[in-house]
């Protein structure tokens, strides 16, 4: 199934606003996060374990065991510092 | 009528704002304004100026289930916070909560904790730019301090220093 992934802020700075992620069956956020990171270079320099990141399914803030489904977007990007 | 959440680059008029807030409304007795502006020093540097980025579509829901909860926990009429984005110089106007009620303690309540709330809930996030450069402002495990002062977990900067 495929996902739209979405950065912000410094997440954004270093891979762009997103891209399309295809993902098996029974995948949450952080399999996702997993499978970027497991491409190296920028995104695991970006998403890996080590950067502190929180996510949002379909626009609403999640942890990331959140199940996914098709056609669902996710964002990831830095604590939020608004206000 | 005004849409109760607003996300937009130019600034706000707080007394323009707080007039269609109330107008007509002869129920309120208190009404009480927040604005948050931009300093000119933040962590011992000089700020030059700020720019502020956000999750179009999200942050406008997010916000909008935030008054949504402020009205189920206060005795509130109306609610308006407009948001800025994009960049800010010093003294700018960033953000504004207004709520209108009866009466004021329940104002001054919910207009807290809606603030309270956007700080760690809302996406956006602060880029500063200073003497040294430009750097991503950090969350504040003081704000999710405040947010649990109400009974909920933020999780925002709880593991992120």
């Amino acid at each position: 199934m495929n996902v739209a992934v979405r950065y912000f802020a410094a997440v954004r700075e270093a891979l762009g606003s997103g891209e399309d992620v295809e993902v098996g069956a029974g995948a949450t956020v952080a399999s996702v996060r997993d499978a970027l990171v497991a491409r190296g270079g920028r995104h695991a320099e970006a998403l890996g374990r080590a950067r502190v990141l929180r996510s949002a399914r379909n626009r609403v803030l999640c942890a990331e065991d959140a199940l996914l489904a098709d056609g669902d977007e996710v964002g990831f990007f830095p604590p939020l510092t608004g206000g | 009528m005004a849409a109760r959440v607003e996300i937009r680059e130019g600034d706000f008029d707080l007394a323009a704002e707080v007039a269609a807030l109330r107008q007509g409304d002869g129920g309120v007795g208190a009404v009480v304004a927040f604005v948050g502006t931009v300093r000119d020093r933040n962590d011992g540097s000089a700020v030059a100026s700020l720019e502020l980025e956000h999750y179009p579509g999200m942050t406008e829901a997010a916000i909008e289930a935030m008054v949504d909860e402020a009205t189920r926990r206060f005795e509130i009429r109306a609610v308006r916070v407009v948001h800025r984005v994009g960049v800010l110089a010093p003294l700018a106007q960033i953000v504004l909560v207004a709520v209108t009620a009866a009466h004021r303690s329940q104002a001054f309540q919910a207009c807290e904790f809606l603030m309270d709330y956007l700080k760690t809930q809302a996406p956006f996030w602060k880029k500063e730019a200073g003497p040294d450069g430009v750097r991503w402002v950090d969350a504040r495990v003081a704000d999710d301090a405040a947010l649990a002062r109400w009974g909920i977990a933020a999780g925002n900067a709880a593991d992120a220093r």
